[in-house]
């Protein structure tokens, strides 16, 4: 942990101002991830920019009959939110899968999409790993691989991303609004977060010195036939090894569109619109979903550790959409598998 | 200290039996309120050899007499005393597993506004030489670890260098400062490498018949090989040492340890130190779970420091360098048993493979449980240990037992399966009423089979299908398993001070630990109890090296060390108050004898006739004493005619999702036979964190290595996973009635360890009634169930 200063923003360009001033800063909400590297000596800035006193805490309707979420709304609120709850359900139960209660009142829904990769090797400064020092090397891949990526790794990372409410926001199609020294744009969200390539360190397509605003989440909330389920290690209070959020719309038992992300599984929330697409105007049943999943996973490679992730994302991509289709979405309170 | 004052101190009409099935047995995370369970008068109590004619606060449901001290703050920890002047450190551990350190570059650290300096081998103070003044009361054979000794690196994550700051922020950035060159030597940390390279230890326990040649011969045989990895013990509490610096060298050491004495040797021979200069305060200990037995290095660097500096000095470690001290050792485990087609078993075969250090050879007795638990006519056992570039494996609760008994309870239940005889059945027909490891004696008690016969009926045993993955909820696989579990009634040799003063009150002073266990909260039940006054006004002192003697607080031998130690020296206090009595004219004692009278309600009292009795003030003021301070020793002879053992039996409901392998333990139900319980509230605590504890093991903690780096990866407790309340559902403890005459006077036996053991084992045979599949590698995780 290094000595930093402490500056507040006062409002959004003043962060953007900031931030562009000092190459070595960094914003802080919540810091429930940042604080944490900053300790494991894995983040250096020399700037802390707080941002909490920026405008960005409402939830508001947009519109095109849909919301648009402020950047430090805190995750719980937002979960308990009833515009939330009532339209997005699914985001409400990723993010109620996440963290604990303490972390989730702390935790922004900007920040919520910037936390890091939880990879042992990212978070430990005596072994190599591209992602905190390019080109270093991964000690992943030929190491303790367990909790590590299947699908869209590249030889310079095998790394995850561990939200779970990102994989919720795949599937809503949310649209990310940043701001800049060149203004404001909107990023949709499948292109916000990248796979790793070669140039790992680089989790997100923000750009140095913007900000994430706020995300505005499309009218369609698929609040009737929709669940996040997600498989981890213990009950509550764990990492993904794999997670699917999906939302459906349904026509009776036939399905007219879906779609589903999975987490745990990439560097970034995975979606794969071929899967997807075998999906529409076809009957909700075992047999479809098993080739939406077997179509998902396709190209998914396992390592030493992890190759169970294959069958276990295949296993849950069938119960999810199972869950979804038949309007039993899976409870984040009670633990038994809907 | 504070005193529940909410216990009635009349004897209630609740009956024992009913406080240990009953109230005890309140399900899930339930505790029994002091108003729940009322003290009990124990009818057996009147002959008993203690010579008190009433129990009022022995046995009951007392909440913890420090409890109010812990919820509020009141009670200090290691790392919490405000010194003044105190210096802070941080501490850098070694980033190579083996190897020598070629170059420490503290410079650009020093450069730090408020660092004091950076130890380090190279410029630390003088510590011994010889491996003798390293050795602790717990050290195993071999050559201690000395931190900051020399430049040799033993295992990552060692101690290198301690970083000196004006504050801990500083301490903490400087050590990200300090530049290490090493010159790097391969090693080796993986057990299954390392197999065929481990060396046989000496015969762990005498073999009996030829258990080769009877499995051969045996009409249903059994072979199978477990895998237990590292854990950690990861106690709330990290390890944290505060030295103030008295003056002339002095040092008062606040410490995280099981054992305050033992530290106070162990400083005194490393730096060569008078007795009467140190002194170890440790009066609350936020869980070790053996960990706690050994020294750990944190002290050796914080008096390092406070002599280099001549200066007050704190260290603690972070959750991380956590792992860098003990850990219960990995180990591969095989057993084969050989069995009649009736179920009677003629061979045990029991061997281990276990991890330690390149320099201490730490190990326990795994395989001897096998030998003891069951009745055969032939065993044999076989322990070899291989040696790894990690720090030396220490003890964990339930060593060797939660370890070697899951083997064993698991190759019994894989036994049952191959014989298709349920389970329990088996158990019962190998039942052993004789301790055959132990010269074929009897045990001083041994209720077993009412642990077996009152679990089974909580559990609803009679209702399962014997038949794999024939039960289910649902979606659900449903399981049901079941397991013993077993322990020592070990007792060590102890030295209690009991100071009754003339007012009514009493301090009754051991060098002891409360790790957590409630070790305070018996001693001032005890104490009571024998000097027949209320709880709160007894005063219990422990944690200081200055206290009358004390082992170790380990093995579950304290509760019946120290309560057997107060009973002898309260004898001696109603031996001097008799004799006071008996120079009161017309003393209605003047012919009783000492075991002819009892201390109660404020009372020296005939046994005989309650109507003969002076109060105690009264006798205290006519023999013109304001105090009297009585010191004894206990030590504890064992006959050698029979064998000390607690026992359980274990019953075990998961239910497991049949396609994603996700596993939930709905139901566990604990029957416990371990002698006299002291107090109903803090048994059940300590038996019920044991089975969460033994859920873990069955289900989630595992320490992992990269094995290229030698290094522990999953060193925080968000990636080594314990149980979570989530994974906690139903619990139930049972206390089986157990007497026992013989163990020691106050028929106690020690409940630290039991609660475990037989846990992991019970879960894992659930999970193959359930789903079919035989994990036999902890944890069981859900990708070994796809």
């Amino acid at each position: 942990m290094i000595n930093f200063q402490y500056t507040r923003a006062s409002d959004v360009s003043d962060a953007v101002r900031q931030i562009a001033a000092d190459p070595t800063a960094k914003f802080i909400a919540g810091g429930t991830n940042l604080l944490d590297l900053m300790k494991e000596d894995v983040e250096h800035p020399t700037r802390l920019i707080d941002i909490t006193r920026l405008p960005l805490t409402k939830v508001e309707e947009t519109a095109t009959g849909g919301l648009r979420i402020g950047a430090l709304v805190p995750n719980s609120d937002l979960a308990w939110h009833a515009a939330i709850t009532q339209r997005y359900p699914v985001l409400a139960s990723a993010i109620l899968a996440g963290a604990s209660a303490q972390l989730r009142n702390m935790a922004s829904t900007g920040g919520n999409l910037l936390q890091r990769t939880r990879c042992f090797y990212f978070y430990d400064t005596a072994t190599p790993c591209n992602k905190r020092e390019l080109g270093s090397g991964c000690s992943a891949i030929k190491g303790i691989n367990r909790i590590n990526a299947i699908l869209g790794t590249s030889d310079a990372c095998i790394a995850t991303h561990p939200s779970d409410m990102c994989v919720a926001l795949a599937v809503l199609e949310a649209r990310i609004h940043v701001a800049g020294p060149g203004g404001e744009r909107i990023v949709p969200f499948a292109d916000f977060h990248r796979l790793p390539g070669e140039t790992p360190e680089q989790d997100t397509n923000l750009d140095a010195n913007e900000i994430v605003t706020a995300v505005e989440l499309p009218a369609e909330g698929f609040a009737r036939n929709y669940t996040y389920l997600k498989i981890r290690d213990r009950l509550s209070y764990a990492f993904a090894l794999v997670s699917v959020a999906v939302g459906l719309e349904m026509d009776g038992t036939t399905i007219r569109q879906a779609r589903f992300a999975l987490g745990g599984v990439a560097h970034k929330p995975w979606r794969d619109p071929s899967a997807e697409a075998a999906l529409n105007g076809q009957v909700a049943s075992p047999e479809n979903f098993r080739r939406a999943a077997d179509l998902a996973l396709r190209d998914a490679k396992g390592f030493e550790h992890n190759a169970f992730k294959i069958e276990l994302a295949r296993r849950t991509i069938v119960r999810a959409l199972t869950q979804a289709s038949r309007g039993t979405p899976q409870s984040q309170s009670n633990k038994k598998i809907a | 200290m504070s005193h529940d004052r909410s216990i009635p101190r009349r004897p209630g009409d609740i009956s024992r039996r009913e406080i240990m099935q009953g109230a005890i047995a309140i399900g899930a995370l339930g505790y029994v309120g002091a108003d729940a369970a009322t003290s009990v008068a124990i009818a057996a109590e009147q002959q008993s050899p203690v010579g008190t004619p009433i129990t009022r606060y022995i046995g009951t449901a007392i909440s913890r007499i420090d409890g109010d001290a812990k919820v509020t703050g009141g009670a200090k920890y290691a790392a919490e005393y405000k010194v003044p002047g105190l210096v802070h450190t941080f501490v850098v551990g070694s980033t190579i597993a083996k190897g020598r350190i070629v170059r420490i570059d503290a410079s650009e650290a020093l450069l730090v506004e408020g660092v004091i300096a950076v130890l380090t081998h190279e410029n630390r103070p003088r510590m011994a030489d010889n491996d003798k003044a390293y050795k602790d009361d717990a050290a195993p054979e071999g050559a201690p670890f000395r931190p900051l000794y020399d430049g040799k690196i033993k295992f990552n994550g060692q101690p290198i260098a301690l970083v000196l700051a004006e504050e801990s922020e500083v301490a903490r950035f400087a050590a990200s400062l300090v530049r290490v060159e090493y010159e790097d030597e391969a090693h080796v940390t993986d057990l299954y490498r390392q197999r065929d390279a481990a060396f046989a230890l000496p015969e762990p326990a005498k073999p009996r018949g030829d258990a080769a040649k009877a499995f051969g011969a045996s009409d249903v045989r059994h072979e199978g090989e477990y895998y237990v990895p590292i854990e950690h013990h990861n106690p709330m509490e990290p390890y944290a040492s505060t030295v103030t610096w008295d003056g002339g060298g002095k040092l008062t050491i606040y410490d995280k340890t099981q054992g305050v004495q033992n530290v106070h040797r162990y400083v005194c021979g490393v730096f060569d130190m008078k007795p009467d200069d140190v002194r170890i305060l440790s009066p609350y200990v936020g869980g070790a779970f053996g960990s706690g037995l050994r020294p750990q290095y944190q002290v050796v660097l914080a008096v390092l420091a406070a002599r280099a500096l001549e200066r007050s000095v704190r260290v603690v470690l972070t959750r991380q360098q956590m792992y860098s001290l003990g850990y219960r050792p990995a180990m591969i485990q095989k057993i084969r048993l050989g069995a009649k087609t009736d179920g009677t078993l003629d061979a045990i075969t029991h061997d281990a493979v276990t991890a330690t250090s390149q320099y201490e050879d730490f190990y326990r007795r795994e395989t001897t449980w096998s030998g003891l638990l069951y009745h055969s006519a032939n065993a044999t056992y076989a322990h070899k240990l291989a040696r790894l570039d990690l720090a030396t494996s220490c003890d964990m609760r339930g060593p060797s037992a939660a370890t070697g008994v899951y083997a064993l309870e698991s190759a019994m239940d894989e036994l049952a399966v191959a014989l298709k005889l349920d389970p329990l059945e088996l158990r019962l027909r190998c039942y052993s009423d004789r301790a055959q490891t132990e010269g074929d004696v009897p045990f001083s008690s041994k209720n077993l089979r009412e642990c077996y016969r009152q679990g089974a009926e909580a559990f609803g045993w009679d209702k399962r299908n014997p038949e794999p993955r024939s039960m289910r909820d649902g979606s659900d696989l449903v399981g049901w398993g079941m397991a013993t579990g077993v322990w020592e009634a070990l007792q060590m040799p102890i030295t209690v001070r009991v100071v009754l003063t003339a007012n009514g009150h009493a301090e009754v002073a051991s060098a002891t630990s409360d790790i957590g266990t409630g070790t305070y909260t018996i001693m001032a039940q005890v104490a009571a109890d024998m000097l027949g006054l209320p709880l709160g006004s007894i005063s219990v002192k422990l944690g200081d090296s200055t206290l009358p003697q004390s082992p170790l607080e380990g093995g579950s031998w304290i509760a019946a060390s120290v309560s057997n130690g107060i009973v002898t020296t309260c004898k001696a206090i109603r031996e001097e108050l008799l004799r006071l009595a008996k120079k009161v004219p017309n003393s209605p004692l003047a012919k009783a004898t000492v075991d002819e009278v009892a201390l109660a309600d404020g009372r020296l009292m005939s046994r005989q006739d309650a109507s003969r009795a002076i109060l105690i003030a009264d006798v205290m003021r006519h023999g013109a004493v304001d105090r009297i301070e009585m010191e004894k020793s206990t030590s504890f002879a064992n006959d050698g005619k029979h064998a000390h053992n607690t026992h359980s039996a274990l019953f075990a409901e998961v239910k497991v999702d049949e396609q994603l392998g996700v596993v939930r333990v709905t139901r566990v139900v604990s029957a416990i036979a371990a002698g006299r319980i002291l107090n109903a509230k803090t048994a059940h605590s300590q038996i019920m964190g044991g089975m969460v504890w033994g859920m873990g093991m069955a289900l989630h903690e595992e320490t992992l290595i990269d094995h290229n780096f030698g290094r522990i990866m999953n060193a925080n407790i968000a990636e080594y996973h314990v149980p979570v309340n989530a994974d906690v559902h139903d619990i139930k403890v049972i206390f089986v009635d157990e007497q026992d005459e013989i163990v020691n006077p106050l028929g106690v036996k020690g409940l630290g360890e039991i609660g475990i053991v037989g846990v992991p084992a019970a879960i894992a045979n659930a999970i193959y009634h359930a789903t079919g599949k035989r994990v036999r590698d902890l944890p069981i995780t859900l990708d070994k169930l796809l």
